[in-house]
């Protein structure tokens, strides 16, 4: 089998690699949003924490 | 006796939740990375060529693992939202709520690589059948319950509102499941069953099964990631996350 066989799929090449690819794609986003949100709630609750010890001084 | 029973109303608590999931999350990610690794290799170099359908049938490697877990997570979000009514613990919404987007997403997928698949076979990427239709309802149950939740302010309304959302919804689980029993359907019927077992090749199904494991793994690890977000987001202002480790850094 060829590079190109294997990516031509006996002619089913658009149909497979649009399911696997959107596939890959979306399960790879998912976990790169995830971790944004993580950040950004880790980076506002540092802020609260900060504000709280200046209140205290 | 009872001092051999698991107080499980302890792990309900945010505080213990979220440096239990923190150590859960790596393994599961790592799980989620070696079975799809392998279940793509499968997929691709494993699995024989279909007699009738070619090459074309390997999209069923996504396409049912997909499928399988929107359903899945569905019925898991229905459990935390049972459990968040009748006991009232916090952390049941918060799970629900961090599963949503991830169920969201294997449903479009499902219906994503359904499509790219009818096209070649059936001619048409969609049919209104009653498992197209049905699943396709599930995407608008799981994009409600998003969507319900961000329009009320008050959260725990919004806790209570989604849990009723998400329970009057499983109905639909079981149409999904029975509908290529039920109705006439272009989509075909289920060729693995509990009872009947499969009519499929078994290095089909081995690769099919390494796939959704590998699914299943990923959504562990998203959601209870989601999660931990999610407990940050509400917990802020205690003193526990406030002596976190990654928020002293």
């Amino acid at each position: 089998m060829t590079v190109s066989e294997f990516f031509h799929m006996g002619g089913y090449g658009l149909y497979v690699w649009a399911s696997f690819g959107v596939t890959a794609l979306l399960m790879i986003v998912e976990p790169i949003l995830v971790r944004h949100r993580r950040r950004a709630i880790l980076q506002r609750i540092a802020r609260i924490v900060r504000m709280k010890t200046e209140e205290q001084r | 006796m009872s001092s051999r029973l698991i107080n499980w109303f302890k792990f309900s608590s945010p505080a213990t939740f979220y440096p239990m999931a923190g150590r859960i999350i790596p393994w599961a990610a790592a799980i989620a990375v070696v079975l799809i690794a392998v279940g793509l290799y499968m997929s691709f170099f494993v699995a024989p060529t279909d007699y009738k359908q070619g090459e074309g049938y390997r999209i069923i490697f996504v396409h049912v693992p997909a499928a399988w877990m929107s359903m899945f997570i569905y019925l898991v979000m229905a459990f935390w939202s049972g459990l968040g009514l009748v006991f009232n613990t916090r952390l049941s919404a918060m799970m629900t709520r961090a599963l949503a987007p991830t169920g969201a997403l294997f449903t479009f997928l499902a219906l994503w690589t359904g499509a790219f698949w009818g096209k070649p076979m059936w001619g048409t990427w969609w049919v209104w059948d009653a498992r197209l239709t049905s699943e396709l309802i599930l995407l608008f149950l799981y994009i409600g319950f998003i969507a319900l939740q961000g329009a009320i302010d008050d959260l725990r309304r919004a806790d209570r509102a989604g849990a009723i959302l998400v329970l009057v919804g499983v109905v639909n689980i079981p149409i999904i499941h029975y509908s290529v029993k039920w109705w006439n359907t272009l989509h075909q019927g289920a060729s693995v069953s509990v009872t009947k077992g499969s009519s499929m090749g078994e290095t089909m199904l081995i690769t099919m099964l390494i796939m959704t494991l590998g699914f299943w793994a990923y959504s562990i690890a998203t959601a209870l990631a989601r999660a931990r977000s999610i407990i940050l987001e509400r917990e802020r202002d205690t003193t526990w996350v406030s002596e976190l480790a990654e928020v002293k850094r």
